[in-house]
């Protein structure tokens, strides 16, 4: 069990190290003609990517009755924070290149980067709450807490869909597994043995 | 239309493939970076691809911007055809087994002269002109690409348009199993788009063949398509196979698609907004470092082009006639 985590550390860094190996062009292919587009592109991609990932770990967990692997939810979700972040810093020192005028514009005008911004902004207290003090400290409200994950993917999914010009079947494949993965979490949950009591 | 074969031209014409190939050379060093995004000079190159054939007899036409051209390889690397598939680097990637030769043209309408029309002889006699215009794409990306090609009005003048002839109606070959984006149906296919025929008389108007002086690729839209500089880069339909005079207004495959977003007009206009996203300002293309951190540019009304064609608009209201 040791060796998991670090493998795990080290996996989630690849996508990373990829880009950098991109960005250097050692390896092939390289960022194209857009550079700044491509790498905003990846990091956004591995952000929701993470994100889904960390979402998979309780119902992976549950459905194969190895509570173990709770252990990596942590680890999976703060890098899904680290690629959350990544992606805006790009998107404001390449895209913007630190033009704030242009970043108020853009988030009053582009509603796909305000809903995107309104994602990063949910996982923020999620990252800074996610020690284990932090979760002795709020106890099930904790729990509570960080049922904001939930919002935050589906802002994150909306995100993706919306900046897509006509061809929507990457990001739909994305809504789907978010749609598969809170719809199992329904399927478990005591609200839905109130909703539908009775009928 | 001249076309000479690739073996024909003296070695010493064809340009180093250093002078495209910028983001390798950048990578031995940082002397190259002065070279990013300047590479064109006369129209002399030859596709690393070697699928295209050098076009002869080419003059310097009006109207082309002294800015620094973008390197063939970003020009033919990084499109919108989503006719090849709807990532930028796919119609590159799958254009391969599309036949751009032999080619015929299908003109109908409201003119005198109508019928189907080889390509070959249908541009003999009208001279290849290079012209360096600017490209904005809808997207909030701009390139600066040296067309090589003949005026769409020259053209269209040959085969007599009526004066019922209003608009200008363009489609763009069928052929899914040469194009294998068109077996999903992301748009309407045909890819159609159309011009008043003010527009398409218009001076700026091309009809391009080539590109840095060699043949179009067929991800730029081989063996001809139109160049409208002034407006986003989507009404440049491609690899045309149709042409149709009309009174009506013609539909267009992006108004189809999403009416409040793409309208018939389609001018480059940076004071009205896409619905998603701001056209204020523009990304110039360029690969490599210098591409990375290339500073935004403003976008320019009419993409620069106002003086030759603000008058085509006047008394229009631009905000509502997006």
């Amino acid at each position: 069990m040791r060796v998991y985590k670090p493998l795990l550390f080290a996996a989630c860094l690849l996508p990373l190290i990829w880009l950098g190996l991109r960005i250097a062009e050692v390896v092939e292919p390289g960022l194209g003609a857009n550079p700044a587009e491509a790498i905003l592109d990846e990091l956004g991609l591995w952000a929701l990517r993470l994100l889904l990932l960390t979402l998979c770990v309780t119902p992976a967990a549950r459905l194969l009755k190895k509570p173990r692997l709770y252990r990596f939810r942590r680890m999976l979700g703060l890098f899904a924070f680290f690629y959350c972040m990544l992606h805006p810093l790009a998107y404001l020192l390449l895209d913007l290149q630190l033009d704030f005028a242009h970043l108020g514009e853009d988030l009053l005008k582009r509603t796909f980067i305000t809903v995107g911004m309104g994602a990063v902004l949910l996982l923020i207290p999620l990252a800074f709450t996610s020690t284990r003090g932090w979760q002795r400290r709020l106890g099930r409200r904790w729990n509570r807490l960080h049922r904001l994950v939930y919002p935050a993917a589906i802002l994150a999914c909306w995100h993706f869909y919306w900046q897509v010009k006509a061809d929507t079947a990457e990001p739909l494949v994305y809504c789907a597994i978010l749609a598969l993965l809170l719809g199992l979490r329904f399927w478990w949950s005591p609200l839905k043995g109130r909703l539908f009591r009775g009928g | 239309m001249l076309i000479r074969a690739k073996a024909d031209i003296p070695a010493s014409e064809i340009a180093p493939e250093s002078a495209w190939f910028n983001r390798r050379a950048f990578v031995a060093g940082l002397a190259a970076a002065g070279l990013v995004g300047t590479a064109r000079a006369t129209p002399r190159y030859v596709a690393a691809d070697g699928g295209q054939k050098e076009l002869n007899g080419v003059s310097r036409g009006p109207f082309s911007t002294d800015e620094p051209a973008n390197s063939y390889e970003d020009i033919t690397t990084y499109n919108n055809f989503y006719e090849f598939g709807t990532g930028k680097e796919d119609p590159h990637r799958n254009a391969g087994n599309f036949k751009p030769q032999p080619w015929t043209m299908r003109v109908q309408g409201e003119a005198e002269m109508t019928g189907e029309f080889d390509v070959e002889g249908l541009l003999s006699g009208v001279g290849l002109e290079e012209r360096v215009y600017r490209m904005r794409c809808v997207e909030a990306w701009s390139m600066v690409i040296p067309w090589v090609g003949v005026p769409l009005g020259e053209v269209l003048k040959r085969f007599r348009p009526t004066s019922r002839a209003k608009h200008v109606a363009f489609e763009t070959v069928y052929r899914p199993e040469e194009m294998p984006g068109q077996k999903r149906r992301v748009l309407d296919w045909p890819y159609v788009e159309g011009l008043t025929i003010e527009e398409a008389s218009h001076p700026l108007a091309l009809l391009a063949v080539g590109v840095y002086g060699v043949t179009l690729p067929n991800q730029n839209g081989a063996p001809l398509r139109l160049i409208v500089p002034w407006k986003y880069g989507f009404k440049g339909i491609k690899s045309i196979v149709g042409i149709r005079f009309q009174e009506r207004r013609p539909p267009t495959s992006w108004n189809i698609s999403a009416p409040h977003e793409y309208g018939f007009y389609a001018n480059v206009n940076p004071q009205v907004d896409h619905p998603r996203w701001s056209q204020a300002s523009e990304r110039r293309i360029g690969s490599g470092f210098s591409g990375l951190f290339a500073r935004r540019v403003p976008t320019q009304m009419f993409n620069g082009y106002g003086e030759q064609v603000a008058h085509l608009y006047s008394g229009l209201d631009l905000r509502r006639n997006y």
